[in-house]
């Protein structure tokens, strides 16, 4: 058979048979991901918050600092995390490295920016709408943003599926901090690239096809949360 | 004499509490000069009404009196006798602006932020501000299904709802049908009435006449006339308020 279909077969036989290492790993991939998006994206999201609020005249350098950190790559958070981390690191004494928190760290430090320059531009857009109204009833203008942030609760979901999305497939962070140790920092990125490595090609590729479904399943979830409107709807579309 | 003083001395009478005041205040938007050197005194219980025509200035001057935007020259505020607190300011924008949550939720947050302590406290004033707009069985449908002029009425609720001095009404009704027009006109009626001082800008010189005790006309930025409203539609006007006179009141 060819290999795309190959892989099929067996990322639903993988799924069909429960296989106790895919559940591990699958289990570890969305602990990871969901605690760095809860860590990175509170972080972020303030950051984003207090960028489109004030007007300090440094704001500008930080703007841009925020959005070149966008384009980091992934394995050089894991480097900069494995330098702290590190036995001779300043954080060494945490004895955190190779361990799933360091993947939370490495994970986190990638997503803060993507949470800061897109929750940033959402905020900037709803204030040149409605700023200055929220301003005439008092509210200055971090309150103003914070109450923004309400107010494009559903535009804020779709930056959270996004940050969720990098982090849950990024590969060079968490091989670097958690190392690929089989029933403890593997994750499915990490056991996808070692099955490349090893040249079983269908295996990788039926991990991929879970990985891809895991996070459809996680959009779909969030996509029928109750309360969502039409107008919340049309972000998904 | 000068406009604001024969204004003063005509219609309002003395001794007037003055609110906030203007002199030789000058917006800029970059380049653009939005007001040129304007003074202006307002004193509380006046309903003074703003017109001219598209980009002579009319929400600017609102705004500046709200203190939303910077000038040079000088705005100043006074406290209110007795007691000396800061007065409460609130503005109604043209287009309001409503955070995509419940009727009430958009109430909540201005209670909030002007400290209504106690939360039965700020349901009672959401209930009764939501109940003087008519909306107060909508309260828990989203605010932005609401149609322009529920909107309208909301938004006027909302600025109500904190109990303001001062009311800055940014062409209110200029986006409603003549039904929806006309429920908010009696409104704005229902709060002058309590003593809150309005002002309010419009092209319908109609309006003018019907709420207000003062009108004044500005142009390119600039105040050209400020006088009461009795006056202003009989005196001998400068040369561009006349224009605009003629050019509006067969609409009306």
């Amino acid at each position: 058979m060819h290999p795309f279909t190959d892989s099929f077969v067996l990322a639903l036989r993988l799924i069909g048979n429960v296989d106790a290492e895919l559940v591990r790993i699958v289990g570890l991939s969305l602990r990871v991901s969901v605690t760095a998006c809860a860590i990175g994206g509170t972080l972020g999201v303030l950051l984003g918050t207090w960028l489109a609020a004030t007007r300090i005249a440094l704001r500008p350098v930080a703007v841009w600092f925020v959005n070149t950190l966008l384009a980091l790559p992934s394995v050089v958070v894991g480097l900069i995390v494995y330098l702290l981390l590190s036995r001779s690191g300043p954080l060494g004494s945490l004895g955190m490295l190779f361990t799933p928190k360091a993947m939370v760290v490495a994970q986190s430090l990638l997503v803060i920016p993507l949470f800061a320059a897109l929750s940033r531009r959402l905020l900037l857009d709803a204030l040149s709408e409605g700023g200055d109204q929220l301003r005439s009833l008092g509210a200055g203008r971090l309150q103003s943003a914070l109450l923004m942030l309400v107010h494009e609760r559903l535009g804020m979901i779709t930056v959270i599926l996004t940050a969720f999305g990098r982090a849950i497939s990024e590969v060079g962070a968490v091989m670097v901090v958690g190392g690929n140790i089989e029933g403890f920092t593997r994750v499915m990125t990490t056991a996808i690239a070692l099955e490349t490595s090893k040249g079983d090609l269908p295996l990788a590729l039926a991990l991929g096809i879970v990985l891809l479904g895991v996070v459809g399943i996680v959009n779909l979830v969030i996509s029928l949360l109750p309360g969502r409107t039409a107008a919340g709807r049309e972000a998904f579309a | 004499m000068t406009a604001m003083t024969a204004v003063e001395s005509a219609v309002l009478g003395a001794p007037l509490q003055p609110l906030v005041r203007l002199e030789q205040a000058t917006v800029r938007f970059g380049d653009v000069v939005a007001l040129r050197a304007v003074d202006l005194a307002l004193h509380r219980g006046e309903r003074l009404v703003v017109v001219g025509a598209n980009g002579s200035g009319k929400s600017t001057l609102l705004r500046l009196l709200h203190g939303l935007v910077p000038c040079t020259g000088n705005r100043a505020t006074f406290p209110l006798a007795p007691g000396g607190r800061a007065p409460v300011m609130a503005m109604l924008f043209q287009r309001p602006f409503l955070l995509s949550v419940s009727v009430r939720w958009n109430m909540l947050p201005a209670l909030w932020l002007h400290g209504v302590r106690g939360r039965a406290e700020r349901e009672r004033r959401c209930h009764q501000a939501l109940q003087r707009v008519g909306l107060e069985r909508m309260a828990g449908r989203p605010a932005r299904s609401l149609s322009g002029g529920q909107q309208q009425r909301l938004a006027l609720a909302r600025a109500w709802v904190i109990e303001p001095d001062l009311l800055l009404l940014d062409e209110p009704t200029a986006n409603l049908d003549p039904s929806a027009k006309r429920e908010v006109e009696e409104l704005i009626e229902d709060v002058a009435r309590a003593g809150v001082t309005i002002v309010i800008s419009t092209h319908n010189l109609g309006q003018a006449k019907r709420l207000g005790t003062r009108v004044a006309y500005l142009e390119a930025g600039r105040v050209v006339v400020d006088l009461p409203v009795d006056r202003f539609f009989t005196d001998r006007l400068p040369r561009e308020a006349e224009q605009f006179l003629k050019g509006e009141l067969p609409w009306t």
